[in-house]
């Protein structure tokens, strides 16, 4: 009894979350006009969270019998995903409002998804990191056919749910195959005799099958047919959600299963990681400038991004272990405050979100025109922002581990994307407006992309700061 | 007693059968069936490895997917209802307003 309860709290940021959402829907059923009510209350459930999550940070360990870690690397993550709900729920709240569809429901499933990010990148244990997964999709599937009535958002969520569960498939079948040859689905208790299973055939074919299924997750080419058309169909904020949050949960619990305890490093598993990488660098970047949608275009250049955290895992080792989880952080920013941006410039029927609309935006809306500036910015890689010092610390890790001639064709594929990210600069500050009408901007809107803004510029300018954390997760 | 591996090849049978069902058909329904093959192969996969090594975890693990199945589901078919509604029809082929 007395261990179970300590086991609920050490993992406290999920226990916690749970509770919040329950909390949440509940709310939900029982009060009528509850949404400012349930606003609230998940805002103040995600702060309290978050501080859990501080709290737990020191206590590095395991809890329920070894499945789930507890404290350090766990901790880390939640709060970046606890830190992705939150500002999604802030930018949720108007754009909710605005598309018509502000039920109390969409808070419950942020906040659920949130729990089932925080339980796959913390499960030790392949049924864990499963449920976790699967609670983080549905809650997206839904999600992003919240607006039931635009076809277009039923078309994403129709695609992103049969792709999804298709990649669910894979994901299962190559955990039963890792279990007949191990016998157990315990990552740690399979890591201790790792040496002798890489030699395996039925192992590297089950950890292969498993790594298409986090493939698909991070959308990676060629796995990555699902990213445009869903990024694209769903309602903004739940984008901007799937962009940040579910991206990092995939690319933490990929860390955590195949650069920390199976450490595939060193073995021909890399050239796969390798190959995926340079095809997502490419792909995304070079696909993205002929887009004219901005939803899209940031779908794109999300595939390119999973591309350069691939070069990471690539690398292997605690150094690019610290880049991939900085780099997940200033991510997280950065493509929320771009959704973020994109979702208020929309209008009320989730249409206009092309590079038109973005068109001498500095002279109707400054603040946001300088907010999307700074976010493009980041993205591109210019210092001294966030996303600077993630490529920074990528390539570094990369050159270290030998991986000169990736660290060469990520920087080339950078450059590439300076003309589609920049292009959006121009357009915003160096072409006349059209007379048309403003975007509305709301109180809330702007606070979450002035946070994300700060976030950015926080992490940018004290990186050694944000890295000093990543010492020691494991 | 017959053999693992003679369940092992069903069970790979059956998987392929599954991805080949989801990259061929058209129809929404057909093509979820094809997925819930996937995972029922993998459910017997997981239950004939658990009675060859003679440990439970994988009958067990088996719970944990048709509950997540069943969930899956409930959401998928909603998605679908959602899609007819719209657009009286569950081919995918005429569900295109975003390009592949």
């Amino acid at each position: 009894m007395n261990q179970l309860l300590t086991d609920t709290l050490h993992t406290a940021p999920i226990t916690g979350t749970i509770v919040l959402a329950l909390v949440v829907i509940m709310i939900n059923a029982l009060k009528k006009d509850s949404l400012r009510m349930e606003y609230w209350v998940s805002l103040i459930g995600i702060a309290a969270n978050i501080a859990l999550a501080v709290w737990a940070f020191p206590l590095r360990g395991s809890a329920f019998a070894g499945t789930v870690m507890t404290g350090g690397f766990a901790s880390l993550t939640a709060a970046i995903f606890l830190v992705a709900a939150g500002l999604t729920i802030i930018l949720a709240r108007d754009y909710i409002a605005k598309i018509g569809v502000n039920f109390g429901e969409v808070f419950h499933l942020i906040l659920m998804a949130a729990v089932g990010m925080m339980t796959f990148a913390a499960g030790t244990d392949l049924v864990v990191t499963f449920v976790g997964l699967e609670l983080m999709s549905v809650c997206l599937y839904v999600l992003a056919g919240i607006s039931r009535r635009v076809l277009k958002a039923n078309e994403a969520s129709l695609k992103y749910f049969l792709l999804g569960a298709f990649a669910t498939g894979f994901f299962l079948y190559g955990i039963a195959l890792i279990y007949g040859m191990t016998g157990t689905t315990n990552i740690l208790a399979i890591a201790q005799n790792i040496a002798a299973y890489k030699s395996e055939p039925l192992f590297l074919v089950g950890a292969g099958l498993l790594f298409v299924g986090f493939a698909f997750k991070v959308g990676a080419v060629p796995f990555h047919m699902w990213v445009p058309d869903v990024y694209e169909g769903s309602p903004t904020i739940v984008s901007a959600f799937m962009s940040t949050g579910a991206k990092a949960a995939a690319f933490s619990a990929l860390l955590l299963v195949f650069t920390a305890t199976f450490d595939f490093s060193h073995s021909s598993m890399n050239t796969v990681f390798a190959v995926l990488a340079v095809a997502s660098m490419i792909v995304g970047n070079v696909v993205a400038i002929a887009q004219t949608n901005v939803k899209r275009m940031l779908a794109y250049s999300s595939i390119a991004h999973a591309g350069y955290m691939l070069i990471g895992i690539t690398a292997g080792g605690d150094v690019s272990l610290a880049g991939v989880l900085f780099y997940l952080i200033a991510y997280v920013f950065t493509n929320l405050g771009a959704f973020g941006v994109t979702s208020i410039i929309e209008n009320a029927e989730q249409q206009g979100t092309d590079l038109e609309n973005f068109r001498g935006l500095y002279y109707r809306r400054p603040l946001l025109a300088v907010l999307m500036g700074v976010f493009m910015f980041s993205l591109v890689g210019i210092p001294p922002l966030a996303g600077f010092f993630g490529k920074y610390y990528i390539f570094m890790a990369a050159i270290e581990s030998g991986y000169t001639w990736l660290t060469i064709v990520g920087v080339i594929t950078s450059m590439i994307s300076v003309y589609y990210y920049l292009r959006v600069v121009v357009l915003m500050f160096f072409q006349t407006a059209e007379e048309g009408e403003a975007p509305k901007v709301t109180a809330s809107g702007t606070f979450a992309l002035l946070v994300s803004a700060a976030g950015i510029l926080l992490v940018g300018l004290f990186p050694s700061i944000v890295l000093g954390w990543m010492g020691g997760l494991f | 007693m017959i053999p693992v591996h003679y369940y092992l090849i069903l069970s790979a049978v059956m998987f392929t059968t599954g991805v080949v069902g989801v990259l061929s058909r058209r129809n929404a329904i057909i093509i979820f069936m094809c997925i819930e093959l996937m995972l029922n192969s993998v459910n017997l996969t997981f239950v004939a490895f658990s009675s060859y090594l003679g440990n439970e975890a994988g009958q067990m693990f088996v719970f944990f997917v048709m509950a997540v199945a069943a969930a899956e589901a409930a959401v998928g078919l909603a998605i679908v209802i959602a899609l007819f509604r719209n657009k009286q029809t569950v081919n995918i082929n005429e569900v295109n307003i975003l390009k592949w």
